[in-house]
């Protein structure tokens, strides 16, 4: 976030902030619930990702306003988000 | 030699180039190499439980509702690590007070939990030369638990010496504060992905 807030933005972010509370509360939970069905490996991983991916993006897009930050620090988001992905994958491409 | 010579520019106002302070984009540099260095270590396990013959399951092997308990005590302190800065943002300095050391000892109690978790595993022989799951388990939560400790320091620091920063620049203690956030945040979503991958699967 950049720039100065007024005290009512404030108030409003606030009102965001107790709002992601909640879901990042019910979504832990909820990701401990599922992983107590027996579904295959591929799927509980896609779920347990899925829902992990979720509750980052919105500590990240609220708690980190990235949702309101300026492009140069998407910039350097999208540059680490490669080299993230190319470090991931790396190693099985050379298995290959 | 006058304060605005000696002291760093642009740490209130955002540079004209950037559109951000220099202290908000030092920071996020900073966390993109922190993404690195728990990019490897995730490459690591994958690698490694990909190539293992067999992987102990992790709900049977480590203690979810401890874990559980964790994150959500994490989940609690990245809001009121963002409501210290709220309170800073809106000229309220004894919320912010309250706010920063609720962070702080939130911090605290996932360290002592953490250390029952350990505590635990060590009673039972299970140290990280055991196998290469706890190899992988220890050096993951390790890691992850070093940099709590430091968020623990960087808040500390904050909080006594808080009343002094406010005094001399708020609006300068309002910006420090949002980035000691955004690095508490995130080690909270550090942990987010770490909490499923290691425990729930």
């Amino acid at each position: 976030m950049s720039g100065h807030l007024s005290e009512e933005a404030v108030k409003q972010h606030v009102r965001i902030y107790r709002r992601v509370f909640l879901a990042l509360g019910a979504l832990t939970v909820l990701t401990v619930a599922v992983s107590y069905f027996h579904f295959s490996v591929a799927v509980a991983v896609a779920v347990a990702l899925f829902i992990a991916v979720t509750k980052g993006s919105l500590v990240a897009a609220y708690f980190m306003h990235l949702k309101t930050e300026r492009k140069i620090v998407w910039g350097i988001l999208a540059m680490t988000f490669f080299f993230f992905v190319f470090l991931l994958t790396a190693p099985s491409l050379h298995h290959r | 030699m006058s304060e605005s010579a000696s002291s760093i520019r642009y740490i209130n106002r955002p540079h004209p180039v950037t559109g951000v302070t220099n202290a908000k984009l030092g920071i996020w540099c900073f966390l993109a190499s922190e993404v690195m260095l728990f990019g490897a270590l995730f490459s690591t396990y994958l690698l490694l439980r990909t190539g293992s013959a067999s992987w102990p399951h992790g709900p049977a092997t480590l203690n979810v509702p401890l874990a559980t308990l964790n994150t959500l005590v994490l989940i609690f302190s990245s809001v009121t690590m963002v409501m210290s800065w709220a309170s800073l943002a809106t000229g309220n300095f004894r919320k912010y007070r309250l706010y920063l050391g609720l962070t702080a000892l939130m911090g605290c109690v996932f360290l002592v939990v953490k250390g029952f978790e350990y505590g635990h595993k060590f009673e039972h022989h299970h140290f990280p030369a055991a196998s290469t799951f706890y190899a992988i388990y220890f050096t993951l939560t390790g890691l992850h638990g070093l940099h709590v400790i430091g968020g623990i320091a960087v808040n500390l620091y904050f909080l006594f010496r808080g009343r002094v920063l406010w005094q001399r620049d708020p609006e300068r203690l309002t910006n420090r504060i949002e980035c000691a956030g955004l690095y508490w945040h995130f080690v909270d979503l550090v942990w987010i992905f770490l909490f499923p991958i290691l425990y729930l699967l």
